[in-house]
């Protein structure tokens, strides 16, 4: 069953990385935090596989977290995003 | 009852695997920004969700099951209100936002 589990994490990890170069190399920001997105529900699956393969279930707190970060990182990346929107619109109601 | 078991835990993750490569590969063909978010939130919905399942029966103990139940539910929700976050980013924008 390890073995399986273990296969499991590195195709999904497989999957995620080809993801993450492919888009990288694209110019729209939305894309790149589509797969950063993208790596956070795939990393919390890979974590959660080998803490199942390994049993050693401390590894499930890092998949918490990791969860925890990548909502994080999407809110700052629109919240930056609807800022500048407001920086430029008062730069031209101003100017 | 072991062996069915692990018999459910390869189909399922095996399922959420598949769910994974569609995903990337959504995300890599599909045309524009917004069928790009559909794809990806069949990964956060599906994928996630069956290797969550699919690892139950491994866990240890009622707890270590309820734990995993809890990550699912907390991805879930973040990659909804996520989606919906970077879909309106989209529309006010444009892609390059």
């Amino acid at each position: 069953m390890a073995s399986f589990l273990f296969g499991a994490a590195g195709f999904v990890l497989t999957m995620v990385a080809l993801g993450l170069v492919v888009i990288l190399q694209r110019p729209a920001e939305v894309d790149h935090m589509m797969v950063a997105q993208l790596l956070g529900t795939g990393g919390v699956a890979i974590l959660l596989l080998l803490a199942s393969a390994t049993e050693t279930p401390p590894i499930v707190d890092v998949a918490l977290l990791l969860a925890l970060f990548a909502a994080f990182a999407a809110v700052a990346f629109v919240r930056s995003a609807s800022d500048q929107e407001s920086e430029v619109s008062k730069a031209t109601s101003g100017g | 009852m072991n062996l069915a078991l692990d018999i459910f835990t390869v189909s399922a993750v095996s399922a959420g695997a598949f769910f994974f490569l569609a995903g990337t590969v959504g995300l890599l063909r599909f045309p524009d920004a917004l069928t790009r978010l559909h794809a990806l939130t069949k990964v956060d919905n599906l994928g996630l969700g069956l290797v969550v399942l699919g690892l139950l029966p491994q866990a240890d103990g009622p707890f270590g099951a309820l734990k995993l139940v809890s990550i699912w539910l907390l991805v879930q929700l973040s990659g909804a209100i996520v989606t919906q976050l970077i879909a309106g980013a989209v529309r006010q924008h444009g892609p390059h936002g």
